[in-house]
């Protein structure tokens, strides 16, 4: 320090002694609290479940080691179509979502038919079951003959990149949108054209603002991935029904599940860290 | 010939007329200071010299090129002008020499290298040495609107605009950024500038042009507009501002 002030060595004061005294007594409490009521919830559901008529039958059928462990190779390979499927369909959902949000963001009458070709289309495939979007994709595109046969996934694939895209796009448009116009205006004055002001300032400012948005979609397809068993492919969830059909037991639907939990846990850990960091910069210090 | 003439500029909100026929000439290297009330016009004056407002009527010349003619390219035209404003409106999300030379790479095309050292020299010459790497938001007001001011003459503009640049400062700040202009009116830029601060008005314009309700009511060198306003309104506009 050389801004002239003398320096005096901090020693904390009574009264800030008797503060941190009693914030570490209150949170010291806190966790006393948290702990009891956790172990008390934790308890109540185990003796429901155990207590409840018909946990016995549940337990052979849905949580037998023995079945899980033998069907565990086969959804485990399932799941590597799934893991596939997600990494295609995420580049393709990008690629397609970036495409509909500028579209839809285009100005002047001249663009017309492509914000309202955007516009239908996310206004289309955010309605439809994706379910639906499947069977169309799946059974009816290829039913058409123009097309040479590709497997089953490709098709699961497709339509999930067709459904997600329109839900991609209008978190992507959001986060444009929330670019505060003057950065636009900003842009423009430097000579900037409309679309490289798009892709210099205003998409990576708003892409910005919605990752975790976006992460929270991605949770949500690598879960929906599983979805494209219903076309025949056997990913993950229709090697598990195989092998219910060959154990009359249903815990390889739990293996399943937990499979595509694991997947999905990395992402939805990372989604909170983004979001909490991103939640304090902008508070900067702030306690409330 | 001049670097910039407006005739007649017409510019109307819905049915509220803003500018009301605005006539303005500066010659190079001159620097003129626009003043007036809040809604008096200036900042909406500015806006349609940049083109980011269409007139309504008139004509916008740029060194003899009309450029309020729907034929003209507006990007071309906008890159012939620096625009500094109120709110800095640096790109927050990228560092202070990537907002410097954004408009050097893209629209002049330059070189990487070339645009980095122009940039880099003159955030040194303005005492932003050490900020070239710094995110934008991470800098004082001051200094952002420094920044601000270096993106604007990074490519030697033919003309500046500088939209009350310091009303957004604390005023321990402001003196860093008029000093700033002060120099550029050293170097010979060309400049309109609309202010509220009436001293750094008085010393760094050739002329002062008041306005009032969309039209410019007076015109004449500092000492003439400070010491002996003509009109009305102009004397009622600089008692008030000075005796707040």
């Amino acid at each position: 320090m050389t801004d002239g002030v003398p320096r005096v060595s901090w020693a904390p004061s009574d009264l800030e002694i008797a503060r941190q005294h009693h914030r570490r007594k209150a949170s010291g409490r806190s966790v006393l609290i948290a702990l009891v009521s956790t172990l008390v919830f934790t308890a109540v559901v185990v003796v429901v479940l155990i207590n409840s008529p018909g946990w016995e039958s549940v337990k052979t059928t849905f949580f037998d080691f023995e079945v899980a462990k033998d069907s565990f190779p086969a959804v485990l390979e399932g799941l590597w179509l799934n893991i596939r499927v997600l990494f295609f369909a995420t580049i393709g959902v990008a690629i397609v979502g970036t495409l509909l949000a500028v579209m839809r963001s285009l100005r002047g009458p001249v663009f017309f038919p492509l914000r309202a070709l955007a516009t239908i289309y996310t206004d289309l495939f955010r309605g439809v079951p994706v379910l639906i979007v499947l069977f169309l994709v799946g059974f009816g595109v290829p039913a058409l003959d123009i097309v040479p046969r590709v497997p089953a996934a490709v098709w699961g694939t497709v339509a999930i990149t067709l459904c997600y895209s329109a839900y991609i796009a209008e978190v992507l448009r959001a986060g444009m949108e929330a670019v505060h116009p003057s950065q636009r205006i900003a842009a423009r004055s430097l000579g900037l054209s409309h679309a490289e002001t798009l892709r210099v300032v205003v998409i990576p400012q708003g892409l910005r603002k919605v990752i975790p948005a976006l992460m929270n979609d991605f949770v949500s397809m690598q879960k929906d991935v599983g979805l494209i068993s219903v076309l025949g492919a056997v990913d993950a969830v229709r090697a598990a029904q195989i092998e219910v059909a060959v154990s009359y037991n249903f815990t390889p639907y739990v293996v399943a599940a937990l499979l595509f939990v694991a997947m999905s846990f990395p992402v939805i850990r990372l989604t909170d860290h983004v979001s909490a960091r991103m939640a304090r910069r902008e508070q900067s210090g702030g306690t409330v | 010939m001049s670097v910039l003439t407006l005739s007649n500029v017409w510019k109307r909100f819905g049915d509220v007329e803003v500018l009301k026929g605005v006539d303005l000439t500066l010659e190079e290297h001159d620097v003129v200071v626009l003043i007036g009330a809040s809604g008096s016009g200036k900042s909406t004056l500015l806006r349609t010299i940049n083109l980011i407002e269409q007139v309504d009527d008139g004509q916008v010349i740029l060194s003899g090129d009309d450029i309020t003619d729907p034929r003209v390219n507006v990007d071309k035209a906008r890159a012939r002008i620096g625009v500094v404003f109120q709110q800095f409106n640096l790109f927050p999300h990228m560092k202070v020499i990537d907002n410097v030379t954004l408009a050097a790479r893209r629209v002049h095309k330059w070189p990487a290298d070339k645009a980095r050292d122009k940039g880099v020299a003159l955030l040194e010459k303005f005492g932003l040495g050490d900020k070239v790497d710094e995110y934008s938001d991470r800098l004082s007001g001051g200094q952002q609107q420094r920044v601000a001011i270096v993106r604007a003459i990074m490519t030697d503009p033919e003309l500046l605009l500088l939209d009350e640049i310091t009303s957004a400062l604390d005023p321990m700040l402001v003196g860093e950024v008029l000093d700033l202009v002060r120099d550029l009116k050293e170097g010979g830029s060309t400049m309109l500038i609309a202010t509220h601060e009436m001293s750094f008005a008085s010393t760094v314009a050739d002329r002062i042009v008041f306005m009032h309700g969309g039209r410019i009511l007076e015109t004449g060198t500092p000492e003439k507009i400070f010491s002996a306003p003509e009109r009305p309104e102009t004397q009622e506009f600089l008692a008030r501002i000075m005796h707040r």
